[in-house]
């Protein structure tokens, strides 16, 4: 992070400055011990931590006794061994890419539709973050309930539209139920889009569309010539942070279906919770995988890192 | 906070205080044996979150506190924080001086070796049911003992049953006509849980367990009919696929609100459908496989058990255990939450004092403690039964390949 920042060091013109600049060195890094403090205290020690933890045999009698034997990489040879691991990592990709495409293909679409000025619109778009707002504990319940085949209000609906024959069977069966979270956490998601790429739209001056217009330019030609290349930053920004945050989702599909049925929602951070928590007690195997997922998403994280450095130099 | 940002040198000195602190952490165990006076207050933990059963176990702790002039703080989180809880607990050295915990966890906190063994403090295990002897014993000693247990049964709408002219099923047989009878106008014959979890694995076991299958052959033909016996019940649509994703509360709510005829559920659900204006409903032991065979639940219940907190808390907690665990107190908890009483003697009057309660009395003498065969094994067994239970209620693999994979996964 701090590497986006610094130049590298002009060459000293006497000793006179040279005691000045490691006079601000000391101030700087001074400064900055904080936060640095603050990231080795709440990110890098729990992170070692579980570096740790993940190389040895951690039991529940270890947390008592202290003791966990050292087995290497024994944990991630059993993890990546387990016929689990395939299915939980193919969930969790095909749940973060369809998860991020919908949100925010539906955040852009909802974005330009209020960038319109109407009456109520202000309004209409406050009630749209309500998603957002919700515990999601609480908005997983209630998408339970809507999706119960039976009784839910989701096949009720269908059903008096005319959609379905039959109902479906969103959360009892295998092919249905990877769908279902992610439309849960789609519709979790929209509102962090829609913000974000609302408050870039309104950054784009106004005066480019009328130019634009005075041109000729249609619509579809304004949309495409002109906002999504202005957005282009803004996007980058909604499209990396969703995949860090999706990427790591775990209470909404707990709550919706607990991996199931059959594990067919499985995905790494439910999978990982369940190594360690919920039968196995396999500390050790459960942070393995947790720090598998830290490496995912430590490289999409680089990589917004790069393309916003990227960026800010052809802003310069 | 304020002072640390104005002067930048304070922070790092405050940070290494948190830092050696932490190191600190885990200090010598408090541990030693028992001796000298008991503590004046000690801590309880528990999982009584709902309201009911909450007040009936503040009751509990109440009365106890009042006889043994023993002041108990109580703790309470919800059921599935309760072992992540206690580990934590554990590591940091500050577990509560008493815990109640569900019995087949016990095996996990008595393998950290934070508990000591009842019999230290004079608790015995006379005129207790075997079954529950077992589930508190660990590695030859008994950790826990339990105020009450509970099991499973099959609960029925006596209103439904009567409209369609049937007597509540005792055999498998039967119970799959009745369902299959009972199952009409968008409503089901019967309601069960069958989530991926340990309440998954627990509502299957009366199935496996009393068709004569054991947890360490989990592949065996009795498992393999037992699991195409309850696939077959939601295959044929007598009970809706949603077992799989509901948990007891769920099924009970299918029950009350009349979506299902008939139930799997435990004992502790009888004071809400007392509440229920215009339910009336009946309860049965679960059906076994064939006539005359009685069926085989698994054990559920929390059993006491009192961490190394140091001599004088364990001898006060040991006094407010001997307490609860005595038989006005047991008989007082086991009425106002509809458990069974874990002492053979005082089960046998509760069930003719309360009618209500006799099928499951009846069963517990046969009830079997889910960890008595694996101990601390049981849970990743669990974890692969109840995946089993998913695939092949989905479809996704016959009874037999999902068994099977279930053995592979337990022994791996």
């Amino acid at each position: 992070m701090t590497a986006v920042a610094e130049r590298p060091p002009r060459v000293a013109a006497g000793s006179g400055a040279r005691r000045r600049r490691t006079r601000h060195r000391l101030a700087a890094l001074a400064f900055l011990a904080p936060a640095l403090a603050y990231i080795a205290l709440f990110f890098g020690y729990p992170l070692a931590d579980n570096i740790a933890m993940s190389l040895r045999e951690y039991s529940v009698r270890s947390f008592y006794t202290g003791e966990a034997p050292f087995v290497g990489l024994a944990n991630y040879a059993a993890v990546l061994a387990d016929p689990v691991f395939t299915k939980a990592a193919v969930n969790t990709a095909i749940f973060t890419a369809a998860s991020i495409a919908l949100q925010f293909g539906i955040g852009l679409a909802l974005a330009l539709f209020f960038n319109q000025r109407f009456p109520g619109g202000t309004l209409l778009r406050s009630l749209v973050l309500l998603p957002w707002l919700l515990p999601m504990v609480v908005s997983g319940a209630v998408w339970r309930w809507m999706l119960d085949q039976d009784h839910g209000v989701v096949n009720a609906a269908l059903r008096a539209l005319g959609l379905s024959d039959g109902p479906t069977p969103w959360l009892t069966s295998p092919g249905w139920a990877l769908p279902a979270v992610i439309l849960v956490n789609v519709w979790i998601g929209v509102p962090f889009n829609l913000v974000i790429l609302h408050g870039g739209l309104r950054a784009i001056p106004e005066h480019l569309y009328e130019a634009a217009a005075l041109d000729g330019a249609g619509p579809w030609q304004r949309f495409r010539h002109l906002t999504w290349p202005l957005l282009r930053p803004v996007t980058a920004v909604v499209l990396m942070l969703g995949l860090v945050y999706t990427i790591k989702v775990f209470d909404v599909i707990m709550v919706v279906t607990g991996g199931g049925p059959a594990d067919a929602t499985q995905t790494l951070t439910t999978w990982s919770y369940r190594l360690s928590f919920a039968g196995e007690f396999a500390f050790g195997e459960g942070a393995a995988v947790g720090n598998l997922l830290v490496l995912v998403a430590t490289v999409f994280g680089l990589l917004y890192l790069r393309t916003a450095r990227e960026s800010l130099r052809e802003a310069e | 906070m304020s002072r640390a940002a104005r002067r930048p040198a304070r922070p790092a000195a405050a940070l290494a205080g948190v830092l050696l602190l932490a190191a600190c952490g885990p200090a010598a165990p408090a541990g030693g044996g028992p001796a000298g006076a008991p503590a004046a207050e000690i801590t309880a933990l528990d999982y009584y979150a709902d309201q009911q059963g909450s007040a009936a176990w503040q009751q509990v702790l109440d009365t106890c506190s009042r006889e043994t002039g023993i002041r108990v703080n109580r703790q309470t989180v919800p059921t599935d924080q309760m072992l992540p809880k206690i580990l934590k607990d554990a590591g940091a050295r500050t577990l509560p001086d008493l815990v109640f915990a569900d019995n087949p966890t016990l095996q996990q906190i008595a393998a950290t070796g934070a508990l000591t063994p009842l019999t230290d403090y004079g608790l015995t295990t006379d005129g207790y049911f075997p079954g529950i002897v077992k589930a508190g014993t660990y590695d030859g000693k008994v950790y826990g003992l339990a105020p009450g247990v509970n099991g499973l049964a099959l609960i029925y709408n006596k209103t439904l049953l009567a409209q369609a002219g049937i007597q509540p099923p005792t055999t498998w047989a039967e119970l799959e006509a009745a369902a299959k009878a009972l199952t009409r106008d968008g409503k089901y014959g019967l309601a069960f849980s069958a989530i991926p979890s340990e309440e998954g694995t627990w509502q299957f076991l009366p199935f496996f367990w009393s068709n004569g299958a054991d947890l360490s052959t989990l592949d065996s033909p009795e498992a393999v009919e037992a699991l195409a016996y309850v696939t077959g019940l939601v295959r044929s649509g007598s009970a809706s696929a949603s077992v799989l994703t509901w948990n007891q509360n769920d099924v009970a709510d299918q029950f009350v609100s009349g979506n299902a005829a008939m139930m799997v559920n435990g004992s502790w659900n009888l004071a809400r459908l007392d509440g229920e204006q215009g339910l009336e409903y009946g309860v049965v032991p679960l059906p076994a496989p064939e006539a005359g065979k009685p069926p085989v639940v698994a054990l559920g219940g929390e059993v006491g058990a009192i961490p190394a907190t140091g001599a004088d808390r364990q001898q006060a907690a040991a006094k407010v255990l001997g307490c609860v665990l005595s038989e006005p107190t047991m008989l007082a908890w086991d009425k106002s939450h509809a458990y069974v009483p874990s002492k053979v003697e005082v089960a046998r009057k509760f069930g003719q004092e309360n009618p209500a309660m006799q099928p499951f009395v009846t069963q517990v003498e046969t009830a079997r403690s889910r960890t008595a065969e694996l101990g601390e094994r049981y849970p990743k067994v669990s974890q692969a039964l109840a995946t089993a239970l998913q695939s092949a209620l989905t479809g996704q693999q016959t009874p037999e390949e999902a068994l099977r994979a279930a053995q592979r996964a337990s022994r791996s």
